[in-house]
């Protein structure tokens, strides 16, 4: 018994004062990209953007779905440098907003109407469909004690029938299919989706196989999309936060 | 009938002409022979050649002598059956399964032939269970059923209470006590050895670090070291030094993540709430290394794409040192209570001959008293200059696999403490050129969860036309099915968490 309380006293306490303080990431951290734009002439090396995560219309853009934020893509342009900036803050609510050029429009609340309806507390139901086991992960670390998501009301609860909403990763695999929708069909209305991770996106690294779908909505429409790979834990709760209104823009909860 | 020889060693690469080429009886004989006399089954597969038969693949290890023994049968693709070892040699069980799944060859005799992933083979012809690819899920299966009075059956997955991926579990229990166990899995498949032979080595890279995503590091190393051995790319010593690094950093995190997982399932709060916070400071080490919490980018073939300077390394030292010390307060304070003992000690038996029988590889075998570690075994890269010190634990139960974390822990700190003190010279990068035909190359590394081995095998083109991944989970799902028996179910969640295999990886 004593063991325990002298143990508590040295363990102190060590959760982050996230939302109110953003921790700083270390220097090799891989944030929102941002991809070099005053270049005309533009062109990319294909090999080393295999996923195809570079778009380009009138100005190059990138496509953080469909981006692994592995280090090799900052030499993808043939001018200038890819740079991943420190900013953990990444999650929108419609598919297009992940392509971005300059900046990028982050997700925004829920109407109020079902807002309303969840009260101060979000339930999920976390799916895996077909993910290497990164994005659950780190899910599963937004629950320790240094991120402590249960502050913020928001839990992971055993039963589809028990949630408001999904949490799906992995690009959904054949083998997965059915089980997800029925999971989805038992969310009782009104549920969210949320796609975390390149392969719930755009089917990640999976993309194209022949024994995956390439992400959650080709099965079912997805109201928030968190990309990453994995995304960093912060970044999830950011998205979670704006979702519920709780984050705007810049402003804290 | 030539009788040659052929023994390889971890991370070499050699002509497929080398590899004898055995009749199926001699092939069985010199399988089973081995196997009795110490060897270890370390891969069997098959792969379609270009006439269409199909050559079966056999890898013996010699844990002893770190050598490995090569060869081969073919099977013509009119008559795609063989005599199958399982009942005399249980450890091929999975890998016969895979076989007739992956090709359509029937293992005759196999006396547990079902799918493993529900996928069409990729010989395009029909399948050994054509009702499996035309429906769209898994669990389409006669499950082993116990009948009896009082007898009764639980089903749970795909979809779990918890965080974790999916599977399906179906026990035949009396009363509490669990008299079968199968375990059936597949939901996770995303043809990853296909797309492999596919795609360009910039992809390729991606998907290995994809193939578990607790294991990044230990695959997409494994998978670099295929690429520099088909290349003959000698990769420099620090390199090879950031590499072992990261393999104890990733070892680490789960290690200390799993401790966390068997005190939350046990109800002991506080060691669960200071070991996931543990856990995370390795990560965090990780992303200061790779810019990743899982060190995603960091091995790419040729070498690493990220160097430690001096101010990192003394930063390293320092938040280890500090980690070391957080470690042993928080595990003496789990290991030393007595209720905790009592729930670990006796729960969830594997006995060494039950482990040695199923070829379980990794931590979950030294658990069980086999001194198994690819590290030293067939010692890799940096592992070749600086030892790591084998543990083992005797009992085999939950309390065992407990300990081998907490022992496994301690040493590979005290690895990186050194390793850190003096990381050779050298370029983060070399060269990688054309990768040579006709060629097979195989590298074991000792990822976290024990032996990941990957084979790759070239044509006349340098193309690579089979790729097979073998992650430890796959080796290892069957230790489970067996430490459950007579085991009450309400402590599954336990013997499931003790042994924290990847679904992923088994799916591929």
């Amino acid at each position: 018994m004593w063991g325990v309380i002298v143990n508590r006293f040295k363990q102190g306490f060590r959760t982050l004062s996230y939302p109110k303080e953003i921790p700083s990431f270390p220097k090799r951290f891989r944030g929102r990209p941002i991809i070099p734009t005053t270049e005309t002439q533009f062109l990319i090396d294909k090999e080393k953007d295999p996923l195809g995560a570079v778009v380009l219309e009138k100005k190059p853009a990138i496509d953080m779905g469909k981006c692994l934020f592995n280090e090799d893509m900052k030499t993808v342009c043939s001018k200038g440098t890819l740079i991943y900036s420190q900013d953990h803050r990444m999650a929108v609510s419609k598919r297009e907003d992940l392509i971005i050029q300059d900046e990028v429009r982050l997700a925004t609340a829920l109407n109020e109407k079902t807002r309303r309806i969840f009260g101060r507390s979000l339930k999920l139901r976390e799916v895996c469909a077909g993910s290497c086991g990164g994005c659950d992960a780190e899910i599963q670390a937004m629950g320790n004690v240094v991120f402590d998501l249960s502050r913020f009301g928001i839990q992971f609860v055993a039963s589809p029938r028990h949630a408001d909403g999904l949490m799906i990763t992995g690009p959904v695999t054949k083998n997965m299919e059915l089980a997800l929708r029925k999971t989805y069909e038992a969310v009782p209305q009104s549920k969210i989706v949320i796609a975390v991770g390149a392969c719930a996106i755009s089917g990640g690294p999976f993309q194209g196989g022949k024994e995956v779908h390439n992400g959650v909505e080709e099965l079912i429409p997805v109201d928030l999309y968190i990309p990453g790979c994995p995304p960093h834990p912060l970044t999830i709760l950011d998205g979670l936060l704006r979702l519920l209104g709780r984050l705007q823009n810049e402003k804290r909860i | 009938m030539e009788q040659k020889e052929f023994h390889a060693r971890n991370g070499q690469s050699w002509e497929l002409n080398q590899i004898p080429i055995l009749e199926e009886s001699s092939f069985r004989q010199k399988i089973l022979e081995g196997c009795h006399h110490n060897l270890r089954l370390v891969n069997l597969y098959a792969q379609q050649d270009e006439n269409r038969n199909i050559k079966v693949f056999a890898i013996l290890g010699n844990d002893q002598e770190g050598r490995l023994t090569v060869f081969a049968m073919q099977i013509p693709h009119d008559q795609a059956l063989f005599q199958s070892l399982t009942s005399e040699l249980p450890q091929a069980h999975m890998f016969e399964r895979e076989m007739a799944e992956q090709f359509a060859i029937a293992p005759i005799g196999h006396p547990w032939l079902k799918p493993v992933r529900y996928h069409q083979n990729y010989r395009n012809v029909s399948d050994l269970w054509p009702e499996v690819s035309s429906k769209s899920i898994p669990g389409v299966y006669p499950f082993y059923r116990v009948n009896g009075e009082e007898v009764h059956e639980v089903a749970v997955g795909p979809v779990h209470a918890g965080i974790i991926e999916p599977g399906h579990f179906r026990f035949q229990c009396h009363g509490e006590e669990i008299l079968n166990l199968e375990i059936q899995l597949g939901y996770q498949h995303r043809g990853i050895e296909k797309v492999m032979e596919n795609v360009s080595v910039e992809r390729a890279v991606l998907l290995a670090e994809s193939i578990a995503g607790d294991s990044v590091i230990g695959h997409a190393t494994a998978y670099c070291n295929i690429i520099e051995s088909l290349s003959d790319c000698e990769i420099s010593p620090r390199a090879e030094a950031i590499r072992s690094i990261a393999l104890e950093l990733e070892r680490l995190s789960n290690h200390i993540g799993d401790l966390g997982a068997l005190s939350t399932d046990i109800g002991f709060l506080p060691p669960s709430a200071y070991f996931g916070r543990l856990r995370g400071e390795f990560l965090n080490l990780l992303m200061e290394l790779s810019g990743n919490r899982y060190g995603r980018s960091l091995c790419r073939p040729g070498g690493v794409l990220f160097d430690l300077d001096e101010g990192m390394i003394k930063n390293f030292r320092e938040r280890l040192l500090i980690a070391q010390r957080d470690l042993k307060e928080i595990s003496d304070l789990f290991f030393s209570k007595s209720s905790v003992l009592s729930r670990l000690e006796g729960t969830g038996i594997v006995s060494k001959k039950t482990a040695k029988e199923l070829g379980l590889v990794g931590p979950v075998a030294r658990a069980s008293g086999l001194g198994l570690d690819v590290r030293s075994d067939y010692a890799f890269g940096m592992y070749r200059f600086n030892y790591i010190p084998v543990s083992t634990v005797h009992s085999g139960d939950v309390y065992a696999r407990a300990l081998i974390r907490w022992l496994e822990s301690q040493r590979s700190i005290e690895f990186l403490l050194d390793v850190l003190n003096q990381i050779p010279e050298g370029d983060l990068q070399t060269k990688v050129s054309v990768l040579k035909p006709n060629h097979m190359a195989l590298s074991m590394i000792e990822g976290w969860r024990g032996e990941i081995v990957h084979v790759a095998m070239t044509d006349s083109n340098s193309r690579v036309v089979r790729y097979k991944i073998k992650d430890p989970s796959f080796s290892n799902w069957m230790g489970l099915s067996m430490a459950v028996r007579g085991v009450q179910i309400s402590d599954f969640p336990l013997c499931n968490k003790s042994f924290n295999l990847s679904y992923a990886g088994h799916d591929l």
